[in-house]
């Protein structure tokens, strides 16, 4: 990484000055000026999860002064327990739960199969096919909401979790193409050889192929799961009685319900239920959530 | 749906590969059995793709053209909906909203993600912190960072607006003034900058690195390197943010619901948030509903293709 200077004509002492100077130059622009932007952007994105977190501390006397505390003076750490009594929480997290299980379920059944038949399997026109899932992964879901609601209201299905799970059983284009990405970097030795033994297409995929793509697998259950979690405008959308709510949708309710005097305190306690698994398991599966990011940047 | 049937016939060796090139238009029989063992592994999305995408096209397509309440059947007007856009003055007014918020949503968020990429692509020891905190916001519930967002800025309760007191300035009343609320929410969309740094930072590592020496070796300075080499090479992952921004932008919706109601004033009625009233809150006008999702399809293609268009001037795939 040394510093190069061309000029030979040029005195010895210039040289080094400007070798000194370059040097000083490439520290601030490699180490100084990069942990600066770092180190502000972090702070700036803490910021609201601390903010979260003291207001949800804040008893209600504290929450109306004005200016602000900028920290809980007297944590309440019962509102955390109000919090959950304030709206039905435990009923709604049970309703998200369900949905979430059955859509990580769904995922990791229908995105391998799928994705075995665009990958493992050569049949003409197939690269063609697939360009045609990539585009769907910039289909506006907005687009159909009127329609969708319309043929899930005949078939009865609105005001069930049956709209936001049934779809996830025919595979989601992005995570086709994740675990096609993935399939495509297995070796077709081993399949070669269970063909000339007389093992069937199913029988490879079962016991040959899907066994090693155990890390994709993961990584799509992750990110299935937190996708039904963080979900808003399909709960939005479907469900209608209370008791079927989830939380985003109880959260919500309980939000709009007073629109002069939010609770700012319960709202933000619940949020902060509410996003700690998504955290603790983002904190744990770290390495998942990032390859599976870095696969869309493969062209 | 989605038990696949075992299949009984084992299968042959493969064919040599030269045998099917003699008549490309009429396939082997291995290549029909392939196309058949193809397509039954495809078949839950094939479902998919007909039942839950281009039926509800067609569907929205057909509604669009109808006046329709949600019950009975839909009556045909014709084109009546799509005439109703010219006079209708919310409607002018959520389009305006949406493509103000994209237009300073989405490039502000390809700067500050190649930003935060181009300084994670340094040699710090502590970069696993840094990518840790950033990303993290994007893996969150939009809803819930909305609450969040809500209770940051509120002008009586948030600590925004105290440290802006502290500093001097008087600072407005983010999400109830017409001013403000655009771009309050615009600033809420770079919490999720982290996810597209993280895009650009594969694709920066993806940089030979021959090619920063050679133009060091030039004389090249820190700036020249970065305009003349880095955007350049990192022209294609842009494009695709940009694409995939944009189509999201386009969609803005759960903020606004769940912040400012589409107010103050109707500043943060967005397409969609209009879509939503007019097919779920308005009582019965799921067919202008409909013919607004349309719209907003043609605009999200028209705009992905004028992209793409201009995209062969700007983007680079000779070095890459």
């Amino acid at each position: 990484m040394a510093t190069v200077t061309a000029s030979g004509f040029e005195s010895r002492s210039a040289d080094l000055r400007r070798a000194r100077r370059d040097r000083m130059m490439r520290r601030f622009n490699t180490h100084i000026l990069p942990r600066v932007v770092l180190i502000a952007m972090c702070v700036i994105f803490i910021l609201p999860f601390y903010w979260m977190l003291a207001l949800g501390l804040k008893s209600n006397a504290e929450l109306s002064q004005y200016p602000p505390t900028l920290y809980p003076h007297d944590p309440q750490w019962g509102n955390f327990k109000a919090a959950t009594e304030a709206i039905d929480f435990w009923g709604f997290a049970q309703n998200t739960l369900l949905i979430t299980v059955i859509t990580i379920a769904a995922s990791v059944i229908s995105n391998p199969i799928i994705a075995y038949g665009f990958s493992r399997i050569e049949w003409p026109g197939r690269d063609k096919v697939f360009l045609i899932v990539l585009a769907t992964v910039f289909m506006p879901f907005p687009v159909l909401i009127v329609a969708l609601f319309d043929i899930f209201a005949r078939l009865g299905w609105v005001n069930t979790i049956l709209p936001l799970v049934v779809p996830m059983f025919v595979g989601q284009a992005f995570w086709i193409f994740l675990m096609r990405q993935f399939l495509m970097q297995i070796s077709p030795d081993m399949s070669d050889a269970a063909r000339i033994d007389g093992a069937n297409e199913f029988q490879i995929f079962y016991q040959i192929i899907l066994p090693q793509t155990l890390p994709a697998l993961g990584v799509i259950a992750i990110f299935a799961g937190i996708h039904a979690w963080n979900d808003f405008l399909g709960p939005l959308i479907y469900l209608i009685n209370p008791e079927k709510y989830t939380l985003a949708l109880g959260l919500t309710f309980f939000s709009s319900q007073a629109s002069y005097d939010v609770q700012f305190n319960l709202l933000m306690a619940a949020s902060t239920l509410i996003v700690l698994p998504v955290i603790v398991l983002f904190l744990l599966f770290q390495k998942a959530f990032i390859s599976g990011i870095s696969v869309g940047s493969i062209k | 749906m989605n038990t696949l049937p075992p299949l009984t016939t084992p299968a042959e060796p493969t064919a040599p590969a030269t045998a099917a090139r003699r008549r490309p238009w009429s396939l082997t029989r291995n290549e029909r059995k392939n196309l058949g063992l193809g397509l039954l592994f495809i078949s839950p999305w094939l479902v998919g793709f007909f039942a839950f995408l281009l039926y509800p096209i067609y569907y929205t397509v057909r509604l669009s053209f109808t006046r329709y309440g949600g019950f009975g059947e839909p009556v045909w007007i014709g084109l009546d909906n799509y005439k109703r856009f010219w006079t209708d003055g919310l409607f002018h007014t959520s389009l305006w909203n949406t493509l103000y918020y994209t237009g300073l949503a989405v490039p502000i968020g390809v700067v500050v993600a190649m930003v935060l990429a181009l300084a994670m692509n340094q040699p710090l020891p502590e970069i696993p912190i840094y990518r840790t905190i950033l990303y993290l916001p994007s893996v969150l519930p939009l809803f819930a960072i909305s609450f969040i967002f809500w209770a940051l800025l509120d002008p009586n309760k948030g600590v925004v607006n105290e440290f802006l007191r502290l500093l001097g300035f008087s600072p407005p009343n983010w999400f109830g003034e017409v001013a403000y609320a655009k771009i309050a929410l615009v600033g809420l969309a770079q919490f999720g900058a982290g996810q597209a740094a993280l895009i650009f930072l594969a694709g920066l590592k993806g940089i030979p690195q021959h090619l920063y020496e050679a133009s060091m070796i030039d004389g090249a300075g820190a700036w020249s390197r970065f305009r003349n080499i880095t955007v350049p090479l990192m022209t294609p992952v842009i494009l695709y943010d940009l694409i995939l921004g944009l189509s999201l932008g386009l969609q803005v919706f759960t903020q606004s619901y769940i912040i400012t109601r589409g107010g103050p004033a109707n500043s943060t009625t967005f397409i969609v948030y209009y879509l939503y009233n007019n097919a779920f809150k308005f009582g019965g006008q799921m067919g202008y509903a409909s013919a607004i999702a349309v719209f907003l399809f043609v605009l999200t293609f028209l705009i992905a293709i004028v992209v793409f268009q201009t995209s062969s001037r700007w983007v680079n795939y000779d070095l890459t």
